[in-house]
C-alpha cells in the first residue's frame, strides 16, 4: 500500500469522505440483514449504498486531482451510471418481487386475508400478460367487487 | 507524513467497513429466505465490489482500478436486470 502525500487541505476531506463511505456501506449492508421483510429490506441496497458509493466516488475525484495535480473527473461516470441504474434496479426488484408474493398468494388462496395491498388494481395487468388467472381466485374476487358494490348501495341509502 | 498515515488509516478503515459488508452480503445471499432476497443480496454484493476496486485504487494510488470498477458496475446492472427478469418470468430471453 503505498498512499500518496497529499497536503492536508486534500488529505482531511478524503479521509473524512472514506470514512462516511464506508460507515455509511455498513449501514446499507447491515440493514439488508437484519430487516424483517423483503419490502424493508430493498430500501438498504436501494437508498444507503447509493449515498456510500457517492462519498467514496468524491474522495477518489478529490484524491487523485490533489494527487496528479490535475483535474480528475472521470468518476463521474459511475456516479453518474449509479445514479441512473440503481432506482431501475430497485423498481424492477420489486416488482418482481411484488409478483411473485401476489402470485404464491393467489396459488394458496389466500385472496382474502385482508392484505389489501393493490391486489385489484393490477389484477388486468397480471392477466394482459398471459398468467393464467386460477378460477377460485377470480371467483374470489368478483365475491370482492359485489361486497363492494353492496356496501357502497347501503352507504348510499343512508 | 501526518497526512500520509492519516490517509492509510482512513483507506483501511474504509475497506475493512466495505469487506465486513460483503460478509453481511454473502449471509443474505446463503440464508435469504426467497429467491428475490438472494438476488438483491447479489446486487449489493456487485456493488460492494466496486467500491473495494474503488478504494484498492485509491490504496494503490493507481488509475487502473477505475476501468475495474467501471465493468464490474456495468455488469452488475446487467446481471441484476436479467436475474429481475427472470423472477419476473421464468425466462431471460423470450
Amino acid at each position: 500500500m503505498s498512499v500518496a502525500t497529499l497536503p492536508w487541505w486534500a488529505a482531511v476531506p478524503v479521509a473524512v469522505l472514506l470514512v462516511i463511505g464506508g460507515l455509511i456501506t455498513l449501514v446499507g449492508t447491515l440493514g439488508l440483514l437484519r430487516l424483517k421483510t423483503f419490502y424493508q429490506r430493498i430500501h438498504g441496497p436501494a437508498i444507503a449504498i447509493s449515498l456510500g458509493a457517492g462519498c467514496i466516488l468524491v474522495a477518489s475525484m478529490v484524491y487523485f486531482t490533489a494527487a496528479q495535480s490535475r483535474l480528475v473527473v472521470h468518476e463521474l461516470l459511475i456516479g453518474a451510471f449509479l445514479l441512473m441504474t440503481a432506482p431501475v434496479v430497485a423498481m424492477l426488484l420489486m416488482r418482481a418481487a411484488l409478483y411473485r408474493d401476489l402470485r404464491a398468494r393467489r396459488a394458496a388462496g389466500l385472496d382474502d386475508n385482508g392484505g389489501d395491498c393493490g391486489e385489484r388494481e393490477s389484477t388486468p395487468g397480471l392477466s394482459d400478460e398471459g398468467i393464467p388467472l386460477g378460477q377460485p381466485a377470480a371467483g374470489q374476487l368478483h365475491a370482492e367487487a359485489d361486497e363492494q358494490r353492496a356496501d357502497a348501495a347501503g352507504g348510499g341509502g343512508r | 507524513m501526518t497526512t500520509t498515515t492519516l490517509l492509510s488509516a482512513a483507506v483501511y478503515f474504509a475497506l475493512g467497513c466495505v469487506v465486513l459488508g460483503m460478509v453481511l452480503c454473502a449471509l443474505r445471499l446463503a440464508v435469504g429466505p426467497t429467491a428475490q432476497d438472494r438476488v438483491l443480496a447479489l446486487d449489493t454484493l456487485w456493488m460492494c465490489t466496486m467500491l473495494l476496486a474503488l478504494l484498492l485504487g485509491i490504496a494503490h494510488g493507481s488509475l487502473v482500478y477505475f476501468e475495474a470498477a467501471l465493468l464490474i458496475a456495468l455488469l452488475g446492472f446487467v446481471s441484476t436486470i436479467a436475474l429481475a427478469k427472470f423472477l419476473m418470468r421464468g425466462e431471460v430471453i423470450e
